[in-house]
C-alpha cells in the first residue's frame, strides 16, 4: 500500500504550550486511521494542522509527497482534504439538498461570471450538482428529508449531512471531526457502518474520536496521542494491548478502551 | 440574522411583473405627476431609486453576512470622482458615472482586503468609521476643494454611443427632472436586475454559504477571501454610481453630502424592506423616505415619532416589509 497522506514530525506551539509535539504517521490509500487520546491530548489540534486550519510551528503534512501545510484551506480542500466539524456546522438557514449542492463547489467548470451570465459551462455543472446531490443523499439515507432546512434537523441527521458534504466536495481523504460524539448505541452503529460505505466509495477517512469501542470497531489503524506526544500506533488489536495506552487511559475510563 | 432565500417566480410571471413595474414607473408616475402638477415629486422618487442602488450594495454585503455602514464614504468617493472629472478635465457625465463606480472598487479593494477579515461588530464600526474617514480626507484634499466643495457642475450631456443619441443633453431639457428620473429608474432597475441574477445563481448560494459559516465554506473549498473582497467591490461599485447620479441631479458635491447618517440610512433600509429579499432595500428605501417627509408635519415629535415607528416595525417584522407578502408568493 503506498502513503497517500503523511504528518511529518509536526509540532505546534500556543505561546509556551505545546499541544501537537513532533508528530508523525502516514496513512495509506483507502484505509480508515483514527487518532484518539484522552482530553487535551491534542487531537483538535492535530486534526486542524493536517487540515490547515492552522499552520504547523515545524514540521509538515504531506499528500502524494507534496506540502499541503500552511496552504489556506480552500486550496488544501481543492487537492483533495477535506474536513467535517465537531460542532453540528452546516449551512443552516439552507435545504439538505442545497447544502450538498453548495459544496459541490470544487467540481465546477465555469466561471463566477458563467454562473452570473447562465453560460452552458454553468447549466451543466447545475444539473450535475443536482444529480450527484441527490446520489449522495440517498446514499446516505436522506433522501427523504432533502427539502428540509437542516437547522430544523435532529442531532444524528446533522452528523449524516456533514459527512454529505464532505464528500459532494468529492474529497482524496476525508477528515471526521468525532463523527460518533454525541450518539447512542444505534445511532453510533449506524454511523460506523457510513463510514465503512464511505471508504467503499475510495475515499480514505481519517477520524479523531472519543468513541473507544466504535474506534476499534472501524479503524485499520489507530494512533494515541497523549499530552500532544504521539505514544503509540498499530491496529486497534495493538493498541488494546499497549502498556503506555492503558496507563493513559488508567483510572479514568479504563473500560473505555474496549479491555 | 437569518435570512431565507427570495421565493422563485417562473419565467413568465418574472417577465410580466419587471414589464408591469417598469411600465408603472416610466409611464403611469410621470402620467400621474404631470396631471396633479406635483412635479416636486420627481426630486424625491429620484432620490428613493438613487438611494435604493446604494442601498442594493449594503443588501449584498448583508448578504455575505457583513454589516455595512460605509455605504456614505462610497458615494462620496464616487460623487468627487465623477465632479471632478467633468469639471477639472472635461469628461463626459455618462463615462465619469462608470469611472466613478470603478474607482471605487479599486478603493474597496484596498480598503476591503484587511477590513472585510472582521466580523459582526468588528466590521461594522470600521465601515461606520469610513465614513468619516472620507469625509475627512475630501475637507482636507486640494482636489476636493475642501468645505466650500464644488458648486456649478454641469448637467449630463448628450448620452451618444455609435453615433446613434440615447439621451439628449440635458442642458437643452424643458424638464431636466423628468430625464433624471427616467436615468435614475433605469439605473435602478439594471441595478436590481443584476443583483437579482446574481442572488439565483450559483455565486448567490456561495455568498449566502459565506453568510451563514464561513468555515465551513473554506473547507468545502470556497475561495472566502476573493469572494468576499467581489461582493464588498460590487456593493461598492452600486454606492459610488448612486452618488455620482446624485452629484449630477443636485449640481454639487460637498464633504457633508454623504455623512455617517446617510450611511446609517443605506443600512436601515435594507434592515426596513427585508435582508432575504433581493428587492427589499428598494421598498425600505422608498418607506423611510417618504415616512420621514410624511412625519415632517409632526414638527418637533417626527425624530421620535419616526425611530419609535422604526423600532416597532423591527420588532413586529423582524424580516423586513417583505415578509409579509412571503405567504401568498410561496403559493404562486
Amino acid at each position: 500500500m503506498s502513503e497517500l497522506l503523511k504528518v511529518s514530525h509536526v509540532t505546534r506551539r500556543f505561546g509556551g504550550l505545546v499541544a501537537v509535539n513532533d508528530i508523525s504517521f502516514a496513512i495509506a490509500e483507502r484505509e480508515i486511521v483514527s487518532v484518539i487520546g484522552p482530553n487535551g491530548a491534542g487531537k483538535s489540534t492535530l486534526f486542524k494542522l493536517i487540515s490547515s486550519f492552522l499552520r504547523p510551528s515545524g514540521g509538515e503534512v504531506l499528500l502524494r509527497g507534496e506540502r499541503i501545510s500552511g496552504l489556506a484551506p480552500h486550496i488544501v480542500a481543492r487537492k483533495g482534504v477535506v474536513r467535517t466539524f465537531q460542532e453540528t456546522t452546516i449551512f443552516k438557514g439552507m435545504t439538505v439538498r442545497d447544502n450538498v449542492i453548495i459544496a459541490h463547489h470544487l467540481r465546477s467548470t465555469a466561471s463566477l461570471a458563467g454562473f452570473f451570465l447562465g453560460s452552458a459551462a454553468a447549466r451543466r455543472d447545475e444539473h450535475q450538482f443536482g444529480s450527484s446531490a441527490d446520489e449522495i443523499l440517498d446514499f446516505l439515507d436522506l433522501g427523504g428529508i432533502k427539502d428540509e432546512i437542516a437547522s430544523n434537523l435532529p442531532h444524528g441527521l446533522l452528523r449524516a449531512l456533514g459527512i454529505a458534504i464532505g464528500l459532494a466536495t468529492g474529497p482524496t481523504v476525508l477528515l471526521l471531526d468525532e463523527p460518533f460524539a454525541g450518539m447512542n448505541h444505534a445511532e453510533t452503529k449506524r454511523a460506523v457502518e457510513l463510514v465503512r460505505a464511505v471508504r467503499e466509495r475510495g475515499v480514505t477517512v481519517l477520524l479523531v474520536e472519543h468513541d473507544m469501542p466504535a474506534v476499534m470497531r472501524i479503524s485499520d489503524r489507530v494512533v494515541v496521542l497523549n499530552f500532544g506526544e504521539k505514544i503509540a500506533e498499530g491496529t486497534p488489536a495493538e493498541i488494546q494491548r499497549n502498556e503506555k495506552v492503558i496507563e493513559a487511559y488508567l483510572g479514568s475510563e479504563d473500560e473505555t478502551i474496549g479491555i | 440574522m437569518r435570512m431565507s432565500g427570495t421565493p422563485k417566480l417562473s419565467g413568465t410571471h418574472k417577465l410580466a411583473a419587471t414589464a408591469l413595474s417598469l411600465a408603472i414607473l416610466l409611464l403611469v408616475v410621470p402620467w400621474a405627476i404631470a396631471a396633479s402638477g406635483r412635479s416636486d415629486l420627481y426630486y424625491t422618487l429620484t432620490s428613493v431609486a438613487l438611494l435604493s442602488v446604494a442601498s442594493g450594495g449594503v443588501w449584498l454585503t448583508f448578504y455575505i453576512g457583513r454589516i455595512n455602514i460605509g455605504q456614505g464614504a462610497y458615494a462620496l468617493i464616487g460623487g468627487y470622482v465623477s465632479a471632478i472629472l467633468m469639471v477639472d478635465y472635461g469628461v463626459s457625465f455618462w463615462l465619469t458615472l462608470p469611472l466613478a463606480g470603478l474607482f471605487c472598487v479599486a478603493a474597496s479593494v484596498v480598503i476591503g482586503l484587511p477590513i472585510l477579515k472582521l466580523r459582526g461588530v468588528y466590521f461594522a464600526m470600521v465601515t461606520l468609521v469610513l465614513t468619516e474617514v472620507v469625509r475627512l480626507l475630501a475637507l482636507a484634499l486640494p482636489i476636493t476643494h475642501g468645505a466650500s466643495g464644488m458648486v456649478e457642475i454641469p448637467l449630463p450631456g448628450a448620452l451618444t454611443i455609435f453615433g446613434v443619441t440615447l439621451l439628449p443633453d440635458f442642458a437643452t431639457l424643458r424638464n431636466p427632472r423628468l430625464a433624471f428620473y427616467i436615468t435614475a429608474v433605469i439605473l435602478m432597475a439594471l441595478c436590481y436586475a443584476g443583483l437579482y441574477r446574481l442572488v439565483h445563481s450559483r455565486i448567490g448560494r456561495l455568498c449566502m454559504s459565506l453568510q451563514q459559516n464561513e468555515e465551513l465554506a473554506s473547507s468545502i473549498g470556497v475561495n472566502i477571501a476573493s469572494l468576499r473582497l467581489i461582493a464588498y467591490a460590487i456593493s461598492s461599485f452600486l454606492g459610488g454610481v448612486g452618488g455620482a447620479m446624485f452629484v449630477a441631479i443636485s449640481q454639487s458635491i460637498y464633504p457633508s453630502s454623504f455623512t455617517v447618517t446617510d450611511s446609517v440610512n443605506f443600512m436601515l433600509n435594507c434592515f426596513l424592506g427585508g435582508l432575504g429579499y433581493v428587492f427589499g432595500p428598494i421598498i425600505g428605501t422608498f418607506v423611510l423616505y417618504f415616512g420621514w417627509d410624511f412625519l415632517f408635519q409632526t414638527g418637533e415629535y417626527q425624530l421620535l415619532i419616526y425611530s419609535s415607528l422604526l423600532i416597532l416595525l423591527m420588532l413586529v417584522l423582524p424580516n423586513g416589509l417583505l415578509s409579509l407578502r412571503l405567504p401568498s408568493w410561496r403559493k404562486g
